[in-house]
């Protein structure tokens, strides 16, 4: 894949971003120079590795499914922006 | 003077009632007061919160606790803004999190609690954890106390300043590719990055989750060992943290030192970048470790050149996840849109600053369709690489020594639009982060001219503190380096 493949404002949009059309070409002059550094990792043949996810030495952690208490409703709301009747208010979703 | 006392020193006054943990504590809010305002370690503290938890600090040790049961008994400890303390205020120093108020205790939190601990104050970073020069946080810059025209480092900027500039006792703070040990080593303290799984992240904001750990930021390696046993340990909150028992940390630095210790010194860290007054320090710490009985031998860590690339995207995948919770939906700042979309989008883009926006665009990048297994997939088996080469040195030698960082701390501005020079400063304490294993920092000298610590890199094996400790101890009660504190001209 070629660097100049890299298209700020799409990726950006993917991430839910709104960026001014400065930051899409300092953001994109940027990025460019650290993907070019990136490349060199095209030097080594790892064909016969397998890719390691995280380091630690645990595998399938489970716990009892069992009922515990989880946080109240009022701690869960104490910091959302907008709420009512207990909960969350969003922009209409639904048409 | 008490606020220049360690922690042993603290708690060893505060059992014998010659001082008590108000005066402590009081000593701190004092010596924030004189200097705070030249080096911005500090976000925010309440200071009628911290006297009032001091005074129940004094009322225990009154009615007979003891610092075997309660270790932090007393002892005022500042936390990195990423991590969370029931009713305190988080920011992880973005506009994003608004005015946050934590509803829970960070499982740190909880044992710093339990074991007694004054928890007060919000210390300023690199906006979530994104940088190594605290030149990020949205919130202005924190600056070397040992020179405030220069950055302390980062991401964990706050914490180390905190503790250079005898603000604070200790500080936790957190480390994803050396935001522990970095600044440690600029602002000349002991900074600890432990083992993967070995402390609990629960009540940590995430950044990237295979590689982030917390630790302790402390003036002396029997502190950072006090510290570590602490907030150590399994807990069913946290599914990364292992079940391996925790050791008594302190009591390791007693037994015999570093001799017969088997020391490897990599190749690939001595070489071009490395300042001429680190190099010298370093190799000068080296020759001080051979005269305690070490065994110096050179290793290879042949992949070394890779890291950092690894890290810009495994380290940009996962934080571009983890940080598409904040969508202005449940907590935070919003910015409001007409339809949902709108409103993830201009939340997003006014509440994040640009480094958190470029590490978000290329971790979405590096995942997205078409150019996964070009880059994220590639990372993960180069990562693998990487850890391999770490655990082929540790079948020959017992710790890893390195420069922590290749030059002294720079001119605030010096590399803030330049993330690619940015990047390359972690070069020597991204590896730890990737492979999984443990490190710390300890101060090794001074640069001449002006004069700023220069910190050195001790890494171990998985699990292995107690081997790190215990050569961190030995070469610090053999240097005079940690008892070189700051003096304000102000």
């Amino acid at each position: 894949m070629a660097v100049s493949d890299f298209n700020v404002h799409y990726v950006a949009d993917l991430a839910r971003l709104a960026l001014t059309a400065e930051e899409e070409q300092k953001f994109g002059a940027q990025l460019g120079q650290v993907l070019g550094y990136i490349e060199k990792l095209r030097q080594l043949d790892v064909s016969q590795v397998d890719p390691t996810a995280h380091a630690v030495p645990l595998v399938n952690v489970t716990r009892p499914d069992a009922v515990a208490e989880s946080m109240n409703n009022d701690d869960a709301l104490r910091n959302a922006p907008a709420q009512a009747n207990g909960l969350f208010l969003v922009p209409k979703i639904v048409e | 003077m008490l606020h220049r006392l360690t922690v042993s020193e603290l708690t060893a006054k505060l059992a014998q009632r010659q001082a008590s943990a108000r005066e402590a504590t009081q000593a701190c809010l004092d010596q924030i007061e004189r200097v705070d305002p030249q080096i911005h370690a500090f976000l925010s503290y309440d200071r009628a919160d911290a006297l009032a938890q001091a005074d129940a600090a004094d009322a225990a040790l009154a009615s007979g606790s003891k610092h075997t049961e309660r270790p932090l008994l007393g002892v005022p400890i500042a936390l990195k803004d990423l991590l969370a303390v029931r009713g305190q205020p988080l920011g992880c120093a973005s506009k994003i999190l608004g005015g946050f108020v934590s509803p829970y205790d960070a499982t740190v939190v909880e044992k710093l609690k339990a074991a007694g601990a004054v928890i007060f104050g919000r210390l300023n970073m690199d906006e979530f954890a994104m940088g190594s020069s605290t030149e990020n946080s949205a919130f202005g810059a924190t600056r070397n106390p040992w020179d405030t025209s220069r950055i302390p480092g980062g991401s964990s900027g706050g914490s180390a300043a905190a503790v250079a500039a005898d603000e604070c006792f200790a500080t936790l703070g957190s480390d994803t590719g050396g935001s522990i040990r970095q600044p440690a080593a600029l602002c000349g303290v002991v900074g600890l990055k432990p083992t993967y799984g070995r402390v609990s992240r629960y009540g940590l904001v995430a950044f990237a989750s295979s590689l982030d750990q917390i630790g302790p930021f402390t003036k002396t390696v029997r502190d950072a060992a006090l510290l570590l046993e602490v907030i150590s340990g399994r807990d069913p909150r946290d599914s990364t943290s292992v079940p391996e028992p925790v050791p008594v940390y302190a009591s390791a630095l007693a037994e015999g030192g570093v001799k017969g210790m088997k020391l490897g010194l990599p190749k690939e860290y001595m070489v071009g970048g490395l300042d001429r007054e680190v190099s010298s320090a370093v190799t000068a710490a080296v020759r001080q470790f051979e005269k305690l009985g070490a065994e110096i031998t050179e290793i290879s860590l042949p992949h070394t050149e890779y890291a950092v690339a690894v890290y810009y995207i495994v380290a940009t995948a996962e934080a571009s996840a983890n940080l598409a919770r904040f969508d202005g939906v449940r907590y935070g700042l919003r910015v409001d849109g007409p339809t949902p979309y709108d409103l993830y989008c201009r939340t997003r883009g006014a509440g994040f600053g640009a480094e958190v926006k470029r590490r978000i665009i290329l971790g979405t990048y590096v995942l997205s369709s078409g150019y996964y297994d070009a880059y994220y997939l590639r990372a993960q088996k180069v990562r693998t690489l990487i850890r391999q080469d770490f655990l082929k040195a540790f079948e020959k030698v017992d710790l890893i020594v390195t420069p922590t960082s290749p030059t002294a701390a720079f001119k605030v501005g010096e590399k803030s639009d330049d993330p690619m020079q940015m990047y390359l400063s972690d070069i020597f304490t991204i590896s730890c982060n990737l492979a999984g294993i443990c490190g710390v920092s300890i101060p090794c000298g001074f640069t001449a001219q002006p004069k700023l610590p220069i910190g050195l890199q001790l890494l171990g094996k998985p699990f292995g503190e107690e081997a790190l400790l215990k050569a961190a101890h030995a070469y610090e009660q053999a240097t005079p380096w940690h008892r070189e504190r700051v003096e304000f001209g102000f």
